[in-house]
Order: structure tokens, then sequence, then C-alpha cells
């Protein structure tokens, strides 16, 4: 693990080179720590796949208070529970119709279009991070034989609820948005609503399932085509 | 509820607080005001909350009509400004009355003026902050920027004394500025040579500079690193894509992003940052921990300590 400085007011913390569920599980023990700890310090934090980023308030305290207490939030991370986190699933009505991408990434794989939703639904992901825009949160990590490279020209216009592929990364559009991850289906379910409490059905760390459903469930549930 | 009315919206108007903290966890970035230093005196100049919400505008062209008593200042850019048919100054507290018409003409000098009244305005805080952002349209009036026909309201309070900011303690705007940087993130990936021509380099604004980034152009650096997994971006982060060219990360940055960053910007520093125009110069100077420190701190007791001028 290093701590490095970050700017002014904040530091980053490296948990590993790579990510994992484990190093994802490390990552939520540290946040639940430094909120237990230097609530008061805290502006605010941004878990990622293998980093943490902490902003301090620099009014309250200093950079070296704050590293001192860090690395005793940062102890006995090891031996946590790499399955925390809740589970949710999402459904998702897969079809060419909802999904433009489906046939581009069986023609790739040599595989049939039930096939790439059979392996997509086969597995639990893991919410890495959360960012790029309100609600939009990284999901991993995609079997390597559905990951698809971003598109070379983003699409200027994807739906709210799209289901998307991005190497072996997978995550539900929050929003309408520009946007060039491979889209696979539409999801029901609103990511991030603000008049909500919580507005996002998930958070970093939780594992995410996903479920075929049709046509009709999937306009019954409130989606849009 | 009765406060202001919007005549002419301007180019780029935006309510903001302080900004938006605490909720990074849901891909909220901060917002709020892209040069504190104006906007936390224009809040002080009229004994308002340090958090009261204030109106930027960037680069002019605002005409709103008072629908109530109250007072007001307009810190930040030099621009032309009018209380009804006279021209006004800034820095200095004014009282305004129903039907008065206030007009902030366009920038002279730095581009982004703000304009406090007595008490702030009134707007239903999001996710615990009233500033605008744009992308997440979140904040202010509807997530959007002033529109004619906008209500901005605010409560009926005039000042019992006015006041003034001397010259000598206002900032100045000008065309160059040199911004202090606190290395970090993957700073120790850039090599002697990279890092020497970062700091020993001049910069030009490009004209795409927004709340999100500044871009500059200038001598290329490049970094050792080849994929990098994306990780949270503080305020003022130097972001230097493949094409080697610096993106300063402003207020409404995006709360993760996977590009090398070989330090940042003090917020001091941004705030002067973000008052430049495109084609104006910057440079970078690299500074300690420390040093960072001390500037936050001469800078706030100068703050509390420099006394506004009775009228």
């Amino acid at each position: 693990m290093r701590i490095e400085i970050a700017g002014q007011n904040a530091f980053i913390v490296y948990f590993a080179e790579q990510t994992s569920a484990a190093v994802s599980a490390q990552i939520q023990a540290a946040v639940t720590n430094i909120l237990a700890t230097m609530q008061d310090s805290i502006i605010d934090l941004v878990p990622s796949y293998a980093s943490l980023l902490v902003i301090f308030d620099l009014d309250l305290s200093d950079h070296f208070a704050i590293k001192r207490q860090l690395r005793a939030a940062l102890t006995n991370l090891d031996g946590v529970d790499a399955s925390a986190g809740s589970l949710i699933t999402l459904p998702v009505y897969y079809s060419k119709e909802s999904g433009p991408d489906l046939e581009a990434i069986a023609t790739n794989a040599n595989i049939d279009i039930d096939d790439v939703i059979e392996i997509h639904q086969q597995q639990e992901y893991r919410v890495y991070a959360i960012g790029f825009a309100p609600g939009f949160a990284y999901l991993g990590e995609v079997d390597e034989r559905i990951a698809a490279p971003r598109l070379a020209t983003p699409r200027q216009k994807v739906p709210r609820g799209a289901v998307a592929i991005a190497d072996r990364q997978t995550a539900v559009y929050p929003a309408i948005s520009p946007g060039g991850w491979n889209l696979i289906g539409l999801c029901p379910t609103r990511m991030f609503d603000p008049d909500k409490t919580p507005s996002m059905p998930v958070q970093v760390g939780d594992r995410i399932r996903f479920s075929a459903i049709s046509r009709d469930q999937f306009i019954d549930q409130g989606g849009e085509l | 509820m009765s406060g202001f009315l919007v005549k002419q919206p301007g180019l780029l108007s935006l309510l903001h607080d302080r900004g938006r903290f605490g909720v990074h966890k849901l891909g909220l970035t901060t917002g709020g005001p892209l040069d504190s230093v104006a906007f936390d005196w224009a809040n002080r100049m009229l004994t308002n909350d340090v958090n009261a919400t204030c109106l930027e505008i960037s680069f002019g062209g605002l005409v709103i009509e008072a629908q109530l008593d109250t007072s007001f200042v307009i810190t930040g850019a030099e621009a032309p400004c009018k209380l009804n048919e006279d021209l006004i100054e800034q820095w200095y507290t004014h009282d305004i009355k129903p039907g008065d018409k206030l007009e902030i003409g366009f920038a002279s000098a730095g581009t982004r003026c703000y304009l406090a009244v007595t008490g702030g305005f009134n707007i239903d805080p999001s996710f615990g902050s009233s500033s605008t952002v744009l992308r997440e349209k979140i904040g202010g009036l509807n997530g959007d920027k002033l529109q004619a026909g906008d209500q901005l309201p605010c409560s009926s309070k005039r000042l019992s004394a006015h006041c003034y900011l001397a010259a000598s303690d206002r900032p100045e705007y000008s065309d160059f500025a040199r911004l202090r940087v606190v290395p970090g993130y993957q700073q120790a990936e850039f090599s002697p040579l990279q890092q020497w021509r970062f700091f020993n380099s001049e910069y030009r604004l490009t004209d795409r500079c927004d709340r999100m980034g500044f871009r500059l152009e200038g001598e290329t650096v490049h970094s050792d690193i080849v994929g990098m997994l994306s990780e949270g971006i503080c305020h003022g982060a130097i972001q230097i894509p493949a094409d080697g060219q610096p993106i300063v990360l402003m207020n409404d940055r995006q709360t993760i992003g996977g590009y090398p960053k070989i330090g940042a910007v003090i917020p001091r520093d941004t705030a002067t940052l973000s008052q430049l125009s495109p084609g104006s110069r910057v440079r970078f100077d690299a500074i300690s921990i420390e040093q960072a420190h001390n500037i936050h701190c001469l800078e706030q007791a100068r703050f509390e300590r420099t006394s506004l001028q009775p009228c």
C-alpha cells in the first residue's frame, strides 16, 4: 500500500497495482475505518478500482496529521470478507432492438447472440467505482469472450438504462448521454434518481447480477423504447 | 417569492454556493465558484454566511430587475456595471429598490464576476448545495444556467452601513499567471527531463477552457505510463493525456479518470487561472506541501485581517 500526495488537501492511497474483489473489499473497509475515526476532517472520499482519494479540510487539519491518522486507519484491512457488499439483481431486456451492438460482439467472439446474453448473466460483478456521470457504476470483470473495445466513433446519444460493455467492464447508463461503450440491452431500473433516497440502487463494493427479462416485462417495469 | 427578474441571462450565469461536498460516491462533482477568492469577498462584504448563494457571471451580458429593497456587491472581473443608467463601482456595496435595473456588461479584465445580495439568493439545495452543474443538470434553478424570465428569489434586507474594498487589496486580473503546483499522483512516472520541461515552459490557454477543465498548449510532456486504472481526481489536478498537453481540472471535473497526473495546482491559483482568457500565458512552479500549507494559512490570515473601508 502506498500513500501519495494528490493535492494541497488530498491524498491518494494505492492498494494494489491491479484490481480484484479482495482489493475492492479492502478499499471498502478503509472507507469504513476512515469515516469512523476521522470523519470530522474529511471532506470527501473517492473509492476506485485499486485506489482511494481522500480529500480533507485544510481549515481543520493538515497534511501531516491526516497522514498519521490515515496510516492508523489503513491497518488491519486484511482478512476482510471479499464477498461483503449487498447483492443486487438488475433486470435487462437483451435484444437486437435494445442492444444494437449484440450482433457485433457475437460475430467477433464467433458465438451466437444468445450465448453473449447467457455469458453476461452468468457471473457476479462487483461495483469497482462510480463516476464519469452521476450514478454511472463501473462493474467488473466481464468474461473475456464478450469483452469488446470501445467504439471507434462514440454515439452522440446513448439511451438511459443502456447496458453496455467496454473491454472487461460493464455498466448501465444512468441518463441519456454520449457514449462509446457497446450496447447489449436495456435495464428499466433507474440508476440515478435525484428525487429518491437513496438516489442510487448500488454503491461501490456491492455485487451485481443481471437477469434477462422480456420486452413486455421491460415495459411493465417502466422501461421505454 | 420575489427577488430579481432575469431580463437578459448573459452568456453563462450560474448560481453557486461554495460547492457540493461528500457526494463523490454518487459520481457527483463539486461545482462551486471557479474564483473562490472573489466569491468569498462578495459574501464577506455583505456580512453573509460564507456559503451564501451568489451568481457567477462568466464573460458578462447580464441584466436583472429588482423586485424588492436590498443591497448587493459585484466583485471579480472588471466589467462595466450599471444601476439603471448610471455606472457603478465594483467592490462597493450598493442599495437597490423595486424597479431598478442592474446590468453587468462584458468583462474587460478577468472573465468572471460575482454578484452577491444581502442574505444570498434563496435556492433549494440539491445534495446539500445550490451549486449549478450543467453537465449533471443539478443545482441552481432546475440544474440550468440562467434564462430570461427566471426569478432569483432573495430576502429584502438592506445593509445599515456601506463599505468597499480598497483597490490595493483587490485581486489583479491580467493575461499571465504563475501557478503553484504540489507535485503528486504519478509525478514519479514523469522522467526528470519531462518534469524539467513542464516546470520550465510557458503554456497558453486554448479556447477549450470551461468549468470542467482548462486545456493548455505548449511544450509536450510525456510520462512512462502505458495504461492505468481510473482513480479519484482532486480539484486542480493536472492531467496529461497522450498528446502531451496539460489540462488543469476544475470545479466541474469528472470525479474519476484514467490519465496520468503530475500534481495539482493549489486552489488559490486555480482561482487566478479561472479569470484568464484563451491566449493568456501561464507557468507552473513546483512547491512543497509545507509551502502550500503556508500559502493557505497566509491567504486566510490576510483575508481576515484586511479591513473593509466604510463609505
